[in-house]
């Protein structure tokens, strides 16, 4: 059964009945555990075996399925179970909770409630997935199927319709018919230009000559961003059947995934679904006997962020270094060794089978004028709810990161979102009822990106947050152009003696001119866009950049040579837990006595300001700093 | 023959012919460093930026690099293209302030004053050297190493390469160190092109000829053998 080869359209069709059919009249309770990377670093295997000796124990491990899927999405609950029927939600399970689990749950049929998601605010428990107010306002198109099927299975893919879009566009549809299907249902690239994917294969398919390529782009390198990884950990086979359904579009014959090597488990998956795949007479020649030949090749990148970049990407593939090069010629006319090709991110392509499954309207029925469907962000920072979200487009900010988010731990003040990665912008609460597309993102001094969503509370400083990007983006500069090179390092430069305290009049203007030049004179999209972190943060935080340069003060108390650490003798317990916490020894005092700070000793780590459950500790602006500098002055 | 738009006139252009080619056929003048006729193009010093498209579609495109399209409308000299030129210029002549050919040419753009400060180096990776290395010579003795600002041109693993024949072309293209490496003045012109390319003579060889006929009196391409 398993290594049958499905040759014709009847006989996929078959099987794809089948395996639903199988799916449909399950009896057995499934136990779906939660084990894509982020799971697993959360012990999500242990809790698998655990689950299965628990299950072996009580005799039960013929009677009950435990599924191993890619994540779900809720990163703050790993490791979670879902139990079908019935889509009971566990969370935060630890391998000693199985036992408990399968006498109570699977077999008594009873809830454990600690077990339940719980409400940050309110402390309520929920018992089913949909109930969560992580997932209520979600959308979970793509990433929905993650939670329903093994990755490693073709015969799980099967029975949710997969390589039921391929059936339809073999036999109903004809390559331009798909072209205008995409076309129609306005898919955009979902890597973070946006161009449309329907117009982009269209200019691929009248491209000449009779050897093309597709590329799938899962070269995801942003700080803080993972839904690619989590798609091609989760869901390999969607992505391969949007390729397969790209390549049959613009009549290409061979396709490539380009993946970093620094997401394993991704490449591990991707290669057994491509290993089934050919088991099963799927990627060859002639492909259910149609006439439609079409491989795969996985191309493993050593994680340079710039390679994200198609030209650069394409140089990477054919073995040169990865390094953009002059577009126009545009890889749709000339690409992958010289040949057409189209690149498409990970999300793009996953998108593409719902379309032709489910047709262009009903993708279209979703989101707002210009931009349609659904995106996937990466919600991380000091947000409640860390996780991979998928929402319609035109949904604002305020809406993720408050309901689905559930707002900013701690009872601090939301201050920025930061989108679209490192070279997306800094956005602050006046911003919070933006609706998210393309469009009003960028007119706001940010960009889509890949998806990144980085939430940052009243202690962020925003001048520390452009320094950390620009950090990460001299260092991902390919260095070919002087503009994004010297640009970001120079960048650097001043933003780090702002920081500093030696920050000069000017400088912003300096800054200022400097970020223009760079997005400006570069050649790709990332010199393009490196100037972001600065320009968004001068626009909307000017302010604070004035208060370091003019005050020399940090106004969220986070840069180290602009603050010193004082303990506010009224509210001092005198209970030692920051002296113990002190690497220096710098905090002086008895039990119940007042703590001082010795400043001398003080290498302002922060960790007595974590380790005070008396709020006694607090951050003051260095006097000394500004006396020295003005001194200077 | 492509007919295209520059600065307002229209032009013909060769097909495969760059937006720098045509502009300097019709004697308009457009700054370059990292670009060199022999060699080809590369785009990475920016200087050549003109300004393409109209309204806010417009953009800064690296004139050697752009190929002509029919009705493309290019504009050579707007506030935009020279201000990022300016910006390229002084970023670069941070880098190395002491070469000749930058210092010449920030004269021309009316620079006064570098507002970074100044880091002495003697490589503005403009890649001329390892074009001319790989192209004219046929050697690929040397080529880029890192990226971003850790950047560098060298022979692989910095050590002395089989492939260089130290024929000193790198050196003739090089626009940093080149002008300012003149002969036995050690002590007055010291251009340290080598220790910064190291690709040529890491050692002194007795019975070859040095390029600048000074069988290593210069001192500049000697660097002493670490004991």
């Amino acid at each position: 059964m398993r290594t049958k080869r499905i040759k014709t359209v009847q006989a996929a069709r078959e099987v794809i009945a089948e395996q639903a059919a199988f799916r449909r009249t399950e009896v057995r309770p499934v136990l779906t555990v939660s084990a894509g990377t982020c799971g697993r670093a959360r012990g999500s295997l242990k809790v698998i075996d655990s689950l299965n000796r628990s299950l072996k124990a009580e005799g039960l491990e013929d009677k009950v399925v435990v599924k191993i899927t890619g994540c779900h999405g809720f990163c703050e609950a790993e490791p979670n179970i879902i139990i079908q029927p019935g889509g009971l939600f566990y969370q935060k399970v630890d391998p000693k909770h199985a036992k408990e689990i399968v006498q109570e749950t699977v077999v008594a049929r009873k809830t454990i409630d600690r077990l339940l998601y719980a409400d940050p605010q309110t402390g309520e428990r929920t018992a089913r997935e949909k109930e969560i107010g992580f997932y209520r306002k979600q959308k979970r198109v793509v990433l929905g199927d993650n939670a329903l099927i093994d990755p490693t299975s073709i015969e799980d893919y099967f029975s949710i319709e997969g390589y039921g879009a391929l059936v339809k566009a073999l036999t109903e549809m004809t390559p331009e018919g798909v072209i205008q299907s995409v076309k129609a249902s306005g898919l955009r690239g979902r890597g973070g230009a946006g161009f449309p994917t329907g117009l982009k294969w269209e200019i691929a398919r009248k491209a000449k000559g009779d050897l093309k390529f597709i590329i799938c782009n899962a070269d995801e390198g942003d700080p803080g961003a993972y839904m690619d990884r989590s798609l091609l950990e989760g869901n390999p086979h969607r992505v391969l059947e949007g390729m397969m359904l790209g390549a049959f579009a613009i009549g290409a014959r061979e396709g490539y995934i380009y993946v970093r090597d620094e997401y394993p488990l991704a490449v591990k998956h991707i290669t057994q679904a491509i290993d089934s795949l050919r088991k099963k007479g799927l990627l060859g020649k002639s492909i259910l006997g149609r006439g439609f030949d079409f491989d795969v090749h996985i191309a493993k990148g050593a994680g340079a962020f710039v390679c994200g970049e198609e030209t650069a990407l394409i140089a990477s593939i054919e073995g040169r270094v990865g390094e953009p090069r002059q577009r126009p010629p545009f890889p749709a006319q000339k690409g992958l060794f010289g040949k057409p090709t189209t690149i498409n991110n990970v999300e793009t392509w996953a998108n593409v089978p719902l379309i032709i499954r489910n047709g262009a309207d009903w993708f279209a029925g979703t989101g707002t004028e210009g931009s349609k469907g659904t995106k996937i962000f990466s919600l991380v920072g000091k947000i409640i709810n860390t996780g991979l979200v998928e929402v319609p487009m035109g949904i604002t900010l305020r809406e993720i990161i408050y309901d689905i988010g559930g707002g900013v731990p701690n009872g601090k003040a939301f201050k920025a979102v930061q989108t679209g990665g490192p070279s997306g912008g800094c956005l602050p609460a006046t911003h919070l009822d933006l609706p998210i597309d393309y469009e009003s993102l960028a007119q706001a001094g940010s960009i889509m990106g890949s998806g990144g969503m980085i939430v940052m509370d009243e202690k962020t400083c925003m001048a520390d947050v452009a320094k950390y990007f620009l950090n990460f983006l001299r260092d991902e500069s390919c260095g070919k152009c002087v503009s994004c090179r010297e640009g970001t390092q120079r960048m650097y430069e001043i933003i780090q003696r702002i920081t500093e305290g030696n920050g000069r009049r000017g400088d912003i203007e300096l800054l200022e001119e400097l970020a223009q030049a760079c997005k400006d004179a570069s050649l790709c999209g990332l010199g393009q866009t490196a100037a972001n972190p600065v320009l968004s943060t001068l626009r909307y935080f000017a302010e604070e950049y004035r208060a370091h340069i003019e005050d020399k003060r940090c106004p969220a108390g986070v840069c180290t040579n602009l603050i010193r650490y004082v303990v506010i003798p009224e509210k001092c317990t005198g209970c030692l837990a920051c002296k113990n916490s002190c690497p220096q020894d710098a905090i002086r005092g008895v039990l119940r006595g007042v703590h001082i700070v010795d400043q001398e000793k003080c290498i302002k780590c922060g960790a007595c300001l974590e380790a005070c459950r008396f709020e006694a500790i607090e951050t003051q602006r260095d006097e000394a700093i500004r006396i020295e500098s003005e001194g200077i002055q | 023959m492509i007919k295209l738009i520059m600065n307002g006139l229209e032009v013909q252009a060769e097909e495969g012919s760059t937006v720098l080619e045509t502009a300097r056929f019709y004697g308009l003048g457009i700054p370059t460093l990292c670009h060199n006729e022999g060699l080809t193009p590369y785009g990475g010093c920016r200087l050549c930026l003109v300004e393409i498209g109209q309204g806010p579609k417009s953009r800064l495109v690296s004139s050697c690099t752009y190929p002509v399209e029919p009705g493309l409308v290019v504009r050579t000299d707007t506030k935009r293209v020279w201000a990022a030129r300016r910006m390229m210029m002084e970023l670069m002549l941070s880098v190395a302030p002491g070469s000749k050919q930058l210092q010449d040419l920030a004269s021309k753009f009316g620079m006064t004053e570098v507002r970074f400060e100044p880091r002495h180096e003697e490589c503005i990776l403009c890649g001329l050297c390892v074009r001319m290395c790989a192209e004219q010579m046929d050697a690929r003795a040397i080529g880029f190493q890192q990226r971003g600002y850790k950047r560098k041109i060298s022979t692989p693993f910095d050590m002395r390469s089989d492939e260089c024949r130290l024929c000193g072309a790198c050196m003739y293209v090089c626009p940093a160190c080149q002008l300012r490496c003149q002969g036995p003045q050690a002590e007055t012109a010291v251009c340290n092109a080598c220790l910064t390319m190291e690709p040529t003579c890491l050692d002194h060889y007795d019975d070859l000829q040095c390029w600048m006929y000074d069988a290593g009196r210069c001192g500049t391409c000697v660097r002493e053998k670490k004991a």
